[in-house]
């Protein structure tokens, strides 16, 4: 009692002291929220004078307190619109860092493994499918003794770039979604209860028996949900693997301003729910301490950074892409 | 319990059986009271029982001394939180005790009966305002023009929250120092103001320690306000005009998250918060020990 | 002579007046600061929703969709939200607590008040989120597998309870709230109760009356009014809780009949959506949809002081 007492003294004195240390902070996403602070705390050791706060407030955070200045870098998984680009003070870039895949995660008894295509799942999003053994479902997965239960639908309730992948995605599968609901980091959702951030929605499904939702592969994986193995625009049932969102990568077009959509792409063995996720920094940093080490560390992330991405299930960026993106940090002045 | 009925029945008297009725009723209701006494102390013993079986056993050396982990990753603690919470804290007593004493001072010592309508009402309506109102409020006002998040905006949101508490509370125990006091000090020369400050204060300082205690209570373990304020950080805060983490923040953001770790660190964190929360309220209890009746 | 210490340190000169007029005009300002701080957000969520008040006009309050994507924006499912996991709380705290508070003042012996009234006291301490905490992990599985189940099993015929069961509900936040009101409205309950003149009572009881007799004609009619402003206070309270109703309410702007069906609050939503209002017209809305929780609240709040006044008398309504 008496150590921790002591311990708890030394600790105030501790952070009420000023130190050397730099604190760049940064906010957004929380798609890749487990890969930033994996390099974050990597850094740490690359750098120890310097550390890196990340927030997983959500993608439409990550934009707007770019915007505002009130953070050092954003986050977002969703491109920002034009419109909002206009509002930054001066220029606002936007660097994709890595991709991931976008999966269809469910709770039912057995974690049955299960096949399904966008229109199907548009239709369960939509509220039009209401059943676990409702025909569509049935008819793609014969081997699976599908329950006579409610399907429970969970969405971002937050504003997500996790939402604007999975919504793309639906908009260019479903008509019906495309006109109903749209693509946006917020959207009206038509059915379903919200969880906040990806991994209030894992959690969510995660406690609710009969529930759908969508997630990251990471927060999937590390909470050994089951997830479904979806039908991409070659007709193949494709599981949710790095290799298969870093096949969707190589076939996407990305232009100079790096703002790409690479959902439902053409290639065989291509996972078509996958995004890529962008840091949004200034392509002048108002701080020139903080800029430089800002700079220092994303060339880290291109050079090292992305190495660690696989084991941590997201796809790195394919060389030639990974080249222009350093390139462009580079020209970040302070 | 009718001893009129002993007597030669009148027939203006209820039956007997009507009688009996009645006190069946009474008993039922009695047993319904006690019952109803008892449903409303059963959520504290549930959430207390909870805390402790879901957290007690996290409460190793680490928790207290490590930062968070990387998102997923076993381990680490909440130490930062827990001096995050201390500094924000302090933060908001600077704030809220100098104007929360000022103005229980004036409307005890200074304010006409008129006057101190007006502000009493005016405390319990800034009293009656939502957490998260506060939130959006300082959000506009530290957050957006200083272009950060901080431990000042985060300690302004809760010391302004602590005003009408530490108001009202110190206006209390002020009354309650007997006018002789403060007659007998004037008739000496003394000035007004070294009479409040010196001897009427003085005297009510035990009460008024008790309100700013209380206060400082029922602000720790607020998230709202904190939630566009003070962010939340994932290592050590060394500088208030950086973001800071805090316990609500992180037991808030660990309960919603799907890692098992994280809820495990969740109800540790609840555990200390609360033992925290209800160190002081006993505190309080034991400083104003004889001075009032329950 | 003196039975004072020395007080000669405290003798001053002329200089006095100067510094008495100073003090008195510190402790003037730490007063107005109340007044100026309701203005100051009041004026500040007013500022931030101009461009939604401008654009939307009060037809805001009754507009039931809310979709960033096309910009349209309307409180109605929130005000629903809000209020009917408000009533619900009511429905549930306010007999619990009158009971619990005539319990304390009518039928305890004197040695039982104290501890039972620490325990009501501590309940009150606990925080929020240590509530949505509890209610995540415990309550909504609890409500999930066997409460909701025996609900729709008896009594599904009713509109109220069809539907769906998720666990996380309209229903769910209305319970979580009513726990939370609890002690307020048992705590003042319990004043009311004890402003009863005891020779009611005893008159009562002279004419023969059981205990419920007394209870039901001498106590509680007496003090209904200040029931029903104690009641006022405690949805208050209710109205502006956050953490607890996000974590257990489902969060979907949604209005439906059933009480199985997740919903919304003004709070709630805020707590969710502030930080990444991408579009202007978002955020402003936001700030509006504080405005109406804060008119809201002020609302009820200043009912609830007004009835408690005339029948406490004074400096009543301790603020809680």
């Amino acid at each position: 009692m008496k150590k921790s007492l002591l311990s708890l003294a030394a600790v105030l004195g501790f952070t009420l002291t000023a130190s050397a240390q730099m604190l760049i902070n940064g906010a957004g996403a929380t798609f890749p929220q487990p890969i930033y602070t994996k390099w974050f705390d990597e850094y740490t050791k690359v750098d120890p004078s310097v550390r890196f706060n990340y927030q997983g407030i959500g993608s439409g955070g990550g934009q707007k307190q770019i915007l505002a200045e009130t953070v050092d870098f954003g986050a977002s998984d969703g491109p920002m619109s034009d419109e909002n680009i206009a509002k930054a003070s001066r220029t606002l870039w936007h660097i994709p860092t890595v991709a991931g895949a976008v999966v269809v995660t469910y709770n039912l008894t057995g974690d049955p493994k299960l096949k399904l295509d966008g229109p199907t799942l548009a239709g369960i999003f939509l509220g039009t499918i209401t059943k676990w053994n409702d025909p569509a479902i049935a008819g793609q997965n014969p081997d699976v003794k599908l329950p006579d239960q409610d399907i429970v639908v969970v969405h971002r309730s937050d504003g997500s770039g996790t939402s604007y992948i999975f919504t793309d995605y639906l908009s260019s599968v479903s008509p019906e979604w495309k006109a109903k609901v749209g693509k946006n980091t917020a959207v009206s959702w038509p059915a379903g209860i919200g969880g906040k951030g990806n991994a209030g929605v894992a959690g969510q499904v995660k406690q609710s028996p009969g529930s759908i939702g969508y997630v990251e592969l990471a927060y999937a994986h590390q909470n050994k949900l089951a997830f479904a193995d979806m039908k991409n625009s070659s007709g193949n049932y494709i599981t949710p693997t790095v290799d298969a969102v870093v096949q969707a990568l190589a076939t996407a077009n990305v232009p100079d301003d790096f703002r790409f959509s690479m959902v439902n792409p053409p290639g065989a063995q291509a996972y078509p729910i996958a995004g890529a996720t962008w840091l949004l920094v200034y392509a002048q940093q108002k701080d020139p301490a903080k800029g430089q080490k800002l700079v220092q560390f994303l060339k880290w992330a291109f050079t090292d950074g992305e190495k660690l991405a696989p084991d941590l299930d997201y796809a790195p960026l394919p060389d030639a892409l990974r080249q222009r993106a350093l390139d462009r940090v580079n020209s970040i002045k302070y | 319990m009718n001893r009129v009925g002993s007597m030669a029945p009148s027939p203006f008297l209820p039956s007997a059986g009507r009688q009996r009725w009645r006190r069946y009723k009474s008993a039922a209701v009695t047993g319904l009271l006690c019952a109803c006494a008892l449903a409303v102390m059963a959520p504290l013993f549930l959430v207390i029982y909870y805390l402790v079986a879901e957290g007690a056993s996290s409460l190793d050396w680490n928790f207290f001394t490590q930062v968070p982990k990387p998102t997923g990753e076993v381990g680490g603690g909440m130490a930062n939180a827990i001096a995050g919470t201390l500094t924000l804290l302090a933060m908001a007593a600077c704030i809220g005790v100098p104007l929360g004493i000022l103005g229980g001072i004036y409307l005890a010592e200074y304010g006409s009966q008129r006057a101190n309508e007006w502000v009493r009402f005016g405390a319990d309506v800034l009293n009656g305002v939502p957490s998260i109102v506060w939130g959006m409020v300082i959000y506009l006002l530290l957050v957006v023009p200083f272009k950060t998040f901080s431990a000042y905006a985060g300690g302004a949101a809760l010391g302004l929250m602590m005003v009408p508490l530490v108001m009202r509370t110190t206006e209390e125990v002020l009354i309650l120092v007997p006018q002789s006091y403060r007659e007998a000090a004037l008739a000496l020369g003394i000035a007004r103001w070294k009479v409040i400050v010196k001897i009427v204060l003085k005297t009510a300082l035990k009460g008024i320690v008790t309100g700013v205690l209380i206060a400082l209570a029922r602000v720790a373990g607020e998230t709202a306000p904190l939630l566009f304020t003070a962010l939340g950080n994932n290592f050590w805060n060394h500088n208030l005009k950086e973001p800071i983490a805090a316990l609500p923040l992180q037991i808030f953001a660990y309960a919603i998250s799907p890692y098992d770790d994280w809820h495990r660190q969740a109800w540790a964190g609840a555990l200390v918060l609360l033992a925290l929360i209800l160190a002081i309220n006993l505190s309080v209890r034991f400083l104003s020990r004889g001075r009032k009746s329950g | 002579m003196s039975t004072l210490p020395s007080s000669d340190h405290l003798l001053t000169g002329s200089t006095s007046r100067g510094a008495d007029a100073a003090f008195k005009w510190l402790a003037f300002a730490g007063a107005v600061v109340v007044v100026g701080l309701i203005v100051l957000v009041g004026g500040e969520l007013y500022a931030g929703a101009r461009l939604a008040i401008a654009k939307f006009g009060p037809g805001f309050l009754v507009h039931s969709k809310w979709d960033p994507v096309t910009d349209e924006f309307g409180a109605l499912p929130f005000i629903f939200g809000t209020l009917v996991s408000s009533v619900i709380a009511l429905l549930i705290a306010v007999p619990l607590g009158v009971a619990a508070a005539l319990f304390l003042t009518e039928l305890a012996p004197f040695w039982m008040r104290q501890p039972v009234v620490t325990v009501i006291e501590m309940l009150a301490a606990v925080p929020s989120v240590i509530f949505g905490l509890w209610g995540i992990f415990v309550l909504v599985p609890w409500l999930r597998d066997h409460l909701f189940v025996w609900l729709k099993h008896s009594l599904g015929f009713l509109p109220l309870f069809q539907g769906p069961i998720y666990g996380v509900s309209m229903l769910a936040g209305g319970i979580i709230v009513a726990i939370m009101i609890l002690p307020i409205i048992t705590s003042v309950s319990r004043e009311i109760l004890r402003s009863v003149p005891n020779l009611q009572r005893e008159a009562a009881y002279g004419l023969g009356a059981t205990r419920w007799e007394v209870i039901r004609i001498a106590v509680l009619s007496y003090a209904s009014r200040g029931i029903f402003g104690a009641a006022i206070l405690g949805l208050g309270r209710a109205l502006g809780e956050t953490m607890a109703v996000t974590m257990v309410i489902g969060n979907r702007p949604e209005i439906s009949a059933s009480l199985f069906a997740p919903g919304y609050t003004l709070a709630s939503v805020i707590a969710n959506e502030f930080a990444e209002a991408t579009s202007d017209l978002y955020l402003n809305s936001l700030f509006e949809l504080g405005l109406v929780l804060l008119a809201l609240t002020i609302l009820v709040n200043v009912i609830a002081q007004a009835m408690l006044k005339t029948v406490l008398g004074g400096a009543s309504g301790k603020v809680q």
